[in-house]
């Protein structure tokens, strides 16, 4: 994991101790909320419905034992006892008050955490796969180069008043776990003739207008990234519309320009800015390379597992459920489900941040991340670890074996807390969570991604759910549409539409219906929802979500 | 022909907690709707509104939110106000477990 350097903790202190002299002039009149809300933003702290809420950047999803701990420490001391995960890697607090932030963002700081730039028009926390260096389908580690990116897009003075914000993420890997195609951009790691570079996608993301990223480059070499990547923000610092918000973001600049157009654009760009690089971006990532070098693995024997797995019936589930392959032998990656039935989604008390902790430092190589869909992995666990480490969970109610399933949703924080919201989304996923869990049909469903957001801005991904739930505001009433086969894997795709909206009593039973008309209409059980919806397409779908007009329609 | 007003109250957040806070008829900021002044003449709800934003010191983003006569005093008409009046649904947090002498 990346340590921070003497300038990084100095960069830090200076940047903490400036916003602590901005929250005190504020509060003594000197700033208005004018001047104030540019820099409050800046380090994000945002102010939602009921409190301020401040958004902490968990850099590429990657945090240790001793940064949970003191997340823990700061939800109990200056929040109500707990945190929320987000759909891009960061962790949210719902209640702290002005004048405490200061106090936060230092206690951050002792763990190397901060909140820069995850608000404004500036580029934001870099995500990554969360499977990242541990994965057995990767072909090179995301991190290093998205730290890499972290430190050069921080405080970087060009980038500071972008016509809107900017979102990039990475992956290591030919599966895409990192949902890259509905980012800003999207960099993939890819090896030709032996040599590692970057497929590079530009103009991808989800909110009003959704779109898929296009490819600006199939091969960018690694020493060409960051004055590539510097050079397509640039040509958007320049292109992008700032006299509507709304047709700010590079996607639309992409759509408009042409990405031929942007890729020449960027091309020239490239030509002027390579040389001030001059292979110092090179030595700063062979520095942080050293700190992503892969644990000490240890080789023991398996037996406790072998033999917990054959007699333990809910062991067995969780592990076939929750814990992934692993590149070393003998290992395995565990993911521990924030969606117990009728939980918040995303959401853990800082108990549970404390369990997982010491999980990750006695068993784990000390090492946790936080995923795009909510939930916390231990990255690197030695199999024979795995029956206490599942006890461990299960006494902290954090053993659910639901990943992946139909009660594995992302919510964003919706009308209960978030300012922008139209309708609520946490109670829709608390509802279908609890109504699939009494069917007892969740197993037999399979692999289901539901995604909710409330508003249209969609941070909770509803685009590339394969089942998507839009809330909205219709004539002062909450009203929840659906779209159907969205996909944020490689194959991304949107989703489509259903039809008209459902009121909040009437939402559950239409994703009820829909999940039965697949269970009717597959081929086999081993076909998932969304392969049976590419077979057979929306038509038998909407049947099942508007029966009245299908009889209608038959008559 | 415009629209006919209908009832309001001056609210926006407390600059200190975050809390919601609606504004009284004797010019305090109170943490309940019931206690707001309920403003019935659209001329004397852009004056309250003034009011209200030449105290920056005390509040952020003051505005006009819809509201009627209830029983116990101004009732929120949007959910959004009722969420705002209360607290979020899945905890237990908020205005609906505070004390009302903030």
């Amino acid at each position: 994991m990346y340590r921070y350097t003497d300038f990084d903790a100095a960069f830090l202190a200076e940047r903490n101790a400036q916003f602590r002299a901005q929250v005190a002039r504020r509060i003594d009149g000197s700033l208005t909320e004018e001047e104030f809300k540019p820099l409050r933003l800046m380090n994000g702290l945002y102010l939602q419905l009921h409190a301020y809420m401040l958004r902490v950047a968990i850099p590429y999803g990657t945090l240790n034992s001793a940064q949970m701990r003191q997340l823990a420490m700061i939800a109990e001391r200056w929040d109500k006892g707990y945190g929320h995960f987000t759909t891009r890697q960061n962790i949210q607090f719902n209640w702290p008050k002005l004048a405490d932030v200061p106090d936060m963002l230092d206690a951050l700081a002792e763990v190397g955490m901060h909140a820069i730039q995850t608000s404004g028009n500036t580029i934001r926390n870099v995500t990554a796969d969360h499977f990242a260096g541990a994965a057995a389908d990767e072909i090179a580690d995301p991190r290093p180069v998205a730290e890499l990116i972290r430190q050069w897009s921080t405080d970087h003075p060009e980038f500071q008043f972008l016509p809107r914000k900017f979102k990039v993420a990475v992956t290591g890997a030919p599966n895409d776990r990192a949902v890259t195609a509905a980012h800003d951009i999207g960099l993939r790691i890819v090896a030709r003739d032996g040599q590692i570079g970057y497929r590079v996608l530009v103009g991808g993301g989800l909110g009003r207008t959704p779109m898929i990223g296009k490819v600006l480059a199939d091969f960018v070499p690694g020493e060409d990234l960051l004055p590539y990547l510097e050079s397509v923000v640039a040509v958007y610092n320049l292109l992008g519309r700032r006299d509507n918000k709304y047709k700010a973001r590079i996607k639309i600049t992409v759509h408009e320009t042409g990405i031929d157009e942007i890729r020449n654009m960027v091309g020239d760009e490239f030509a002027m800015r390579k040389a001030a690089f001059a292979g110092i971006d090179q030595r700063m990532l062979s520095e942080i390379e050293s700190h992503f070098a892969p644990p000490a693995y240890e080789t023991g024997g398996t037996e406790s597992f072998d033999i917990t797995y054959a007699i333990n019936p809910a062991f067995r589930a969780f592990v076939d459920t929750n814990v992934d392959k692993h590149r070393q032998e003998g290992y395995a990656i565990v993911s521990v489900s924030l969606k117990a039935h009728g939980a918040t989604p995303g959401d853990a008390t800082a108990e549970q941040m404390r369990v997982m902790a010491d999980l990750a430092e006695t068993y784990a190589h000390d090492e946790l991340r936080i995923s795009h869909e909510q939930n916390v992995i231990l990255p690197h666990v030695p199999r024979r670890h795995l029956p206490r480490i599942y006890a461990a969970l299960r006494r902290a109610g954090l053993a659910t074996a639901n990943i992946g399933l139909i009660s594995d949703i992302i919510a964003c924080p919706g009308m209960d807390y978030c300012a922008l919201a139209t309708a609520r989304s946490i109670p829709i996923a608390q509802e279908i969570a609890t109504r699939f869990e009494a069917l007892k049909l969740e197993q037999d469903i399979g692999p289901l991604k539901i995604k909710i957001s409330g508003c249209i801005n969609a941070c909770g991904h509803h685009h590339v759910g394969h089942i998507g739930i839009l809330g909205l505001d219709r004539a002062g009433v909450e009203n929840y549409q659906i779209t159907l086969g969205g996909d944020g894997t490689e194959e991304a795709t949107i989703g489509e539409r259903a039809g008209p909206g459902f009121g909040a009593e009437d939402i559950v039973p239409a994703i009820e219906r829909l999940v039965h008309a697949y269970l009717d209409l597959r081929d086999d059980p081993e076909e998932t929802f969304l392969q049976t919806y590419r077979r057979l397409g929306i038509a038998p779908f909407k049947a099942a979500l508007y029966p009245a007009e299908a009889k209608a329609d038959a008559a | 022909m415009p629209r006919a007003f209908t009832p309001k109250v001056v609210t926006a957040n407390a600059l200190l907690e975050g809390d919601v806070v609606y504004l009284t008829e004797d010019d305090r900021w109170t943490r309940q709707l019931t206690e707001a002044e309920l403003i019935e003449d659209e001329a004397h709800a852009q004056l309250r509104l003034l009011d209200a934003e030449m105290r920056p010191g005390q509040v952020v983003g003051p505005y006009l939110a819809d509201a009627v006569a209830g029983p116990d005093g101004p009732a929120p008409v949007h959910f959004r106000e009722t969420f705002r009046a209360t607290g979020p649904s899945n905890y237990a947090h908020g205005k609906q477990v505070e004390s009302k002498n903030v």
